[in-house]
């Protein structure tokens, strides 16, 4: 009996708590994501940014061609005259407004591939969830930046209160 | 690990203060709020629903990698019976609207929704005959969450921010508003 006990109950117990024993020698592969953020991949595309030139100038033309590339149609632009008064952008046009519908959006990146001045660029704030649909309608105060370079920043998340640790998948 | 702040907090120099959140009412009804909130909040079971390939990421966010069981919510029910929370991950077509709409209204309060990735928040690329344009044409949204498909990373974010709205909520069901009431009475008879 205390045999067929030991062989039926407390090796096939003893042999699983092993498996688990062994494993706890394994590096941890969970992401402790609030309070830390993992680096993502090179390419990753989120949040949209309209970028500007050194000189503080809109580097966007408004000549619509992200608008006709978006395989959603989720980019709304709207082109006007620049002036000698009123200059944003180098060039003669330059977008009044700039809306991207950033639910229907899927973050392809063609935007970016089919920009001719590299003006708006896919970056990795994916800290984006909403709860009213009308907050996601991006207008261009909000995708511009607002200094030269803030896009290139990295990104270190809402929760976070520490710069984000080494990827360590 | 550091301690999450509240984001919103709603300021009234009257409120008794529990922890890090601050609340409107009487002390008792209060306190029981909070507790049924930390309670809920802390305990989204989410319904085994997936409709799409943004069902790929949602079955990823429970996985070792991001763990969604952090946060109370890796118990996926199988039965809406007994979930708490539906994530809505994938295109929703015309056919499935009514199944959705079904399985919503057997879910028993209290219940949220979370729209996750762009085709279920507002169809995405599918603009056609096909998709509903929107999950919240049929079921009352919660929180969106973009991307296509989201990102472990995003869910929880969006998880995060739906737990942030329970947390500041009120009482919000008829059983909550009884116990309320019977709090009530039973303040006044200690008064008494």
């Amino acid at each position: 009996m205390s045999v067929d006990l030991l062989k039926g109950i407390v090796k096939p117990v003893l042999a699983g708590f092993g498996i688990t024993a062994r494993r706890l020698k394994h590096k941890k592969v969970t992401v402790m994501y609030p309070e830390e953020v993992r680096e993502q991949y090179p390419r990753t595309r989120w949040r949209h940014f309209l970028t500007r030139y050194e000189s503080g100038l809109e580097k966007c033309i408004g000549c619509s061609l992200c608008a006709g590339a978006c395989p959603a149609r989720c980019i709304n632009v709207e082109a006007a005259e620049n002036t000698d008064e009123e200059r944003y952008s180098p060039g003669e046009r330059y977008a009044k407004r700039y809306e991207i519908n950033m639910i229907r959006c899927i973050f392809c990146g063609y935007c970016q591939e089919a920009c001719p001045t590299g003006a708006i660029v896919l970056r990795k704030n994916f800290e984006l969830a909403d709860y009213n649909r009308n907050d996601f309608i991006y207008t261009k105060e909000m995708l511009l930046e607002e200094y030269p370079g803030q896009n290139e920043e990295p990104f270190t998340g809402h929760y976070a209160e520490k710069p984000a640790p080494v990827y360590t998948g | 690990m550091p301690k999450r702040v509240e984001t919103v907090v709603l300021h009234d120099s009257a409120t008794p203060v529990f922890g890090d959140t601050q609340k409107g009412g009487s002390v008792v009804v209060t306190s029981l709020e909070t507790l049924l909130n930390q309670a809920r909040a802390n305990s989204l079971w989410p319904l085994t629903f997936g409709l799409a390939c943004c069902a790929i990421e949602m079955m990823s966010t429970v996985a070792a990698r991001f763990d969604l069981a952090r946060f109370g919510s890796e118990a996926f029910r199988a039965t809406p019976r007994q979930a708490d929370v539906m994530i809505i991950a994938g295109r929703l077509s015309k056919k499935m609207a009514p199944v959705l709409r079904q399985i919503y209204d057997q879910m028993p309060e209290p219940k949220w929704v979370i729209s996750m990735g762009a085709c279920a928040s507002s169809g995405g690329v599918y603009n056609n005959y096909a998709i509903v344009q929107g999950a919240d044409q049929v079921v009352p949204v919660d929180i969106y969450v973009p991307g296509c498909p989201p990102s472990p990373d995003a869910l929880i974010y969006g998880v995060l921010k739906l737990q942030e709205k329970i947390k500041r909520g009120k009482a919000h069901t008829l059983k909550d508003l009884r116990m309320v009431e019977i709090n009530a009475r039973h303040q006044e008879e200690v008064e008494a």
